[in-house]
């Protein structure tokens, strides 16, 4: 085996280039300037954000899009404490990331020195696993283990913190001879991914005999690749499926058994054919208290079916009555097979499918219609969005109202056009997220849709977006208000709004994007709303920002509130009255 | 410290990992912030120095074994887990004590001391360092049975368990 002499920098640039790493996104600063310099002469076209949080976003939102692994890169101290909060948020979505931080020399940790953080310490909860290296040598294996890491099994972020010594060719400590040869050093990692047929056969048989059946699928779907398969699932069965809000166009909305999204604020149809059911198949869903509602009151008579990758999912929030542990791809295709070789069962779900329709029919997602002298409606702007976008647009959102109404009224009829913060629920996730997306997928349209508080938080990656050329487009839905929980204080406080209304005025977003290199635009009238879309869907050299100012009295419904049951789904007031 | 009736309340994980730094922190990090409760720890290498060993022992009323094992099992660095059921484990502790111990008493400690098979390791003027090596319950007893002269100064290991030989193999 020949081995080639060269610094530790030039390694890790290498051993990136060697896992297909095309798009790195990240800062340069001291610790981490070493390989800043070889990654001149390298393949990977580099990403430079305007903050770490930023880099983080980008990494998920390409991974969510395009299936690979999201690559980051920042300096110690505070460039890796930055990236914290989107290591959760990849961490809790099961986003494959893999983070590169710099970190002081070996020689000088543990001393407090300059921009020194315990970063392995810092984010040990927060990422799958994490790595610190300390020899040159071995930088080739580990970046190696933390893609396989971040990939297989239950994907996640995985950082490996490399101190300044080891890759600064001006230190000894930094040489190495590199070989194409090498082996990871994982004993306690085995992502198995076969399923057990007497697990699957189980699991037949409570469907065939099942008489109020529902597929609850989950994210667990799209990371497996497994949108094809639910659809046979489906298709073949002729059960209703509920996706999840990490599940969106996991199943497509406009499929006749698609009931769309369960949960806090899933539509009346979704939650209630959950809470009715007699059987409940998980498909890579984790039974989050999002979903559930007060879980003691969960689908009290449903049995369980629950298939995920990860063993301490299964009965960890509600026990199974059948747990698969496996890739729900492979599971779901083992189950088609013997569900098509021994049959599909003579339950008679008759009854229950003209319950499901009457449901439909009684409590479609409604908002009462505009009246003149009122801003904008929200749901209609993401309506009109949606019906004047591409098909395969690629939606990615931030955190709150607008959230849940991008979630509710886009229609999601391909797998990967919904990209959104679930579990950390982070602030700030749609712009730079939707950067992520565009640039793992450039022909596609990219639209984030925001809220003013998000836009706020991460509004300067817009700088990025024009600099580096990603013209993604934000729809800025824009009510003055921090919205859910002005909805919060309206609803359970008495109307009480502390600390919620941010300002009608300032910032004046459409100079603020222009500044940024964006085409801006501002919308107050719904007359104005389509020419606005069709407008900035035909710019493709640039950002655009769409300032849409929307009221701030409108509330997203349905809702479960907090600590309720699903059974006690709060309708919106126009299906008040309404017989369930 | 209050160690463990032998009851169902308690078991006991003997856990092989990768035996780098760093490791402990994310086994003691993973009970914490997933709130399992960790009634006694003990960690050593063992016969290949790529692998250490942790005996665990879990209180149960704070987290279901399953959780526990499966949550563990999660961590890169685990390589082994091995739950020992109460009953099925041969467990040991030692404790080292220093008592009390003025000379017109001495005799009445040491004949304690003889009986549960203990040693003396230290004489003072008016104060003996024992020590002694069994089942946790054995420990629990004849600390108490120490109490009486008077503990200085007491320390005790934690178990360490394997699984009771099967007579079969």
């Amino acid at each position: 085996m020949t081995t080639t002499p060269m610094d530790g920098g030039q390694a890790l640039i290498r051993a990136l280039e060697n896992e297909g790493v095309d798009l790195l996104f990240g800062l340069p600063g001291g610790a981490i300037l070493p390989v800043y310099d070889p990654l001149i002469d390298s393949s990977i076209r580099h990403v430079l954000v305007r903050h770490e949080q930023g880099a983080g976003h980008m990494a998920s939102g390409y991974a969510h899009a395009t299936g690979r692994p999201g690559v980051l890169m920042v300096t110690s101290g505070p460039g890796a404490t930055n990236a914290v909060t989107a290591l959760c948020d990849a961490h809790l979505d099961s986003v494959p990331m893999v983070c590169i931080t710099g970190q002081v020399p070996v020689g000088a940790i543990g001393t407090d020195a300059f921009q020194e953080c315990d970063t392995t310490g810092i984010t040990m909860s927060v990422t799958k696993h994490n790595f610190l290296v300390t020899e040159a040598q071995d930088i080739p294996r580990v970046v190696k283990e933390a893609f396989h890491i971040a990939t297989t099994g239950r994907p996640g972020p995985v950082l490996v913190d490399i101190p300044k010594d080891i890759v600064d060719p001006g230190n000894p400590a930094s040489a190495m001879e590199w070989s194409d040869d090498i082996e990871m050093d994982l004993p306690g990692y085995n992502p198995d991914t076969g399923v057990d047929k007497a697990d699957i056969a189980a699991a037949a048989d409570l469907i065939r005999s099942a008489e109020r059946p529902v597929l609850y699928v989950g994210g667990g779907i799209l990371k497996a690749r497994a949108a094809e398969a639910l659809r046979q699932l489906a298709e073949l069965t002729g059960i209703h499926v509920v996706t999840t809000l990490m599940a969106r166009g996991a199943f497509p909305d406009s499929h006749d058994l698609c009931l769309g999204m369960p949960g806090m604020h899933g539509n009346f149809t979704a939650v209630t054919a959950m809470q009715e059911a007699d059987l409940l198949v998980a498909l890579g869903a984790r039974f989050d208290d999002r979903v559930t509602g007060r879980l003691d009151g969960f689908a009290p008579d449903a049995r369980i079916v629950h298939v995920d990758i990860d063993s301490a999912e299964l009965g960890k929030v509600r026990r199974a009555d059948v747990a698969i542990r496996g890739d729900c791809r492979v599971a779901i295709e083992a189950l088609v097979a013997e569900l098509q070789a021994d049959g599909l069962g003579d339950a008679d779900r008759v009854a229950w499918r003209s319950r499901v329709s009457g449901w439909q029919e009684r409590f479609p997602l409604v908002y009462e219609a505009w009246v003149p002298g009122q801003a904008l409606k929200p749901q209609y702007v993401i309506e009109r969005l949606r019906d004047l976008s591409p098909d395969d647009t690629i939606v990615a959102s931030g955190v709150g109202q607008h959230q849940m109404w991008a979630s509710q009224y886009w229609n999601f009829d391909h797998p990967y056009t919904w990209i959104n913060s679930g579990g950390l629920g982070t602030m700030g996730y749609a712009i730079p997220a939707a950067i992520g997306a565009k640039a793992g997928m450039p022909d596609r349209m990219v639209w984030a849709i925001d809220g003013d508080g998000c836009f706020q938080m991460t509004a300067q990656e817009l700088v990025t977006a024009t600099v580096e050329g990603f013209p993604i487009k934000v729809a800025l839905l824009n009510n003055s208000y921090l919205g859910m929980v002005r909805q919060w204080q309206e609803m359970f406080y008495d109307e009480r709004y502390s600390e919620v209304f941010l300002s009608k005025d300032v910032p004046d977003y459409k100079m603020w994007a222009q500044s940024m290199g964006c085409e801006a635009m501002r919308v107050d009238d719904p007359d104005e709303i389509d020419a606005a879309i069709t407008k900035a869907n035909e710019i493709d050299d640039r950002p655009v920002v769409i300032d849409f100012r929307v009221m701030a009295e409108e509330k997203v419904y349905p809702m479960v509130p907090s600590g309720a049951t699903n059974s006690d789904l709060v309708v919106p007031p126009l299906q008040a009255d309404q017989p369930r | 410290m209050n160690v463990a009736e032998p009851d169902y309340r308690y078991h006991t994980l003997v856990v092989t990992v990768e035996n780098k730094s760093g490791v402990l922190a994310r086994v003691a990090g993973l009970f914490a912030r997933r709130g399992f409760n960790i009634e006694s720890l003990a960690v050593a290498p063992t016969d290949d120095d790529r692998f250490s060993r942790l005996t665990i022992v879990v209180d149960l009323e704070s987290a279901p074994l399953d959780q526990v094992v499966k949550q563990l099992d999660k961590l890169v660095n685990v390589v082994e887990i091995r739950e020992l059921h109460p009953g099925s484990a041969v467990e040991r502790e030692l404790m080292i004590v220093t008592v009390e111990a003025e000379p017109d008493r001495r005799d009445e400690l040491v004949e304690q001391l003889d009986r549960a098979g203990g040693k003396v390791l230290s004489v003072g003027a008016d104060r003996m360092m024992l020590s002694l090596v069994g089942p946790p319950k054995r420990i629990d007893e004849f600390e108490n049975l120490l109490r009486p002269f008077g503990i200085v100064e007491l320390q005790r290991t934690g178990r360490v368990a394997l699984a009771v030989l099967d007579e079969d193999a």
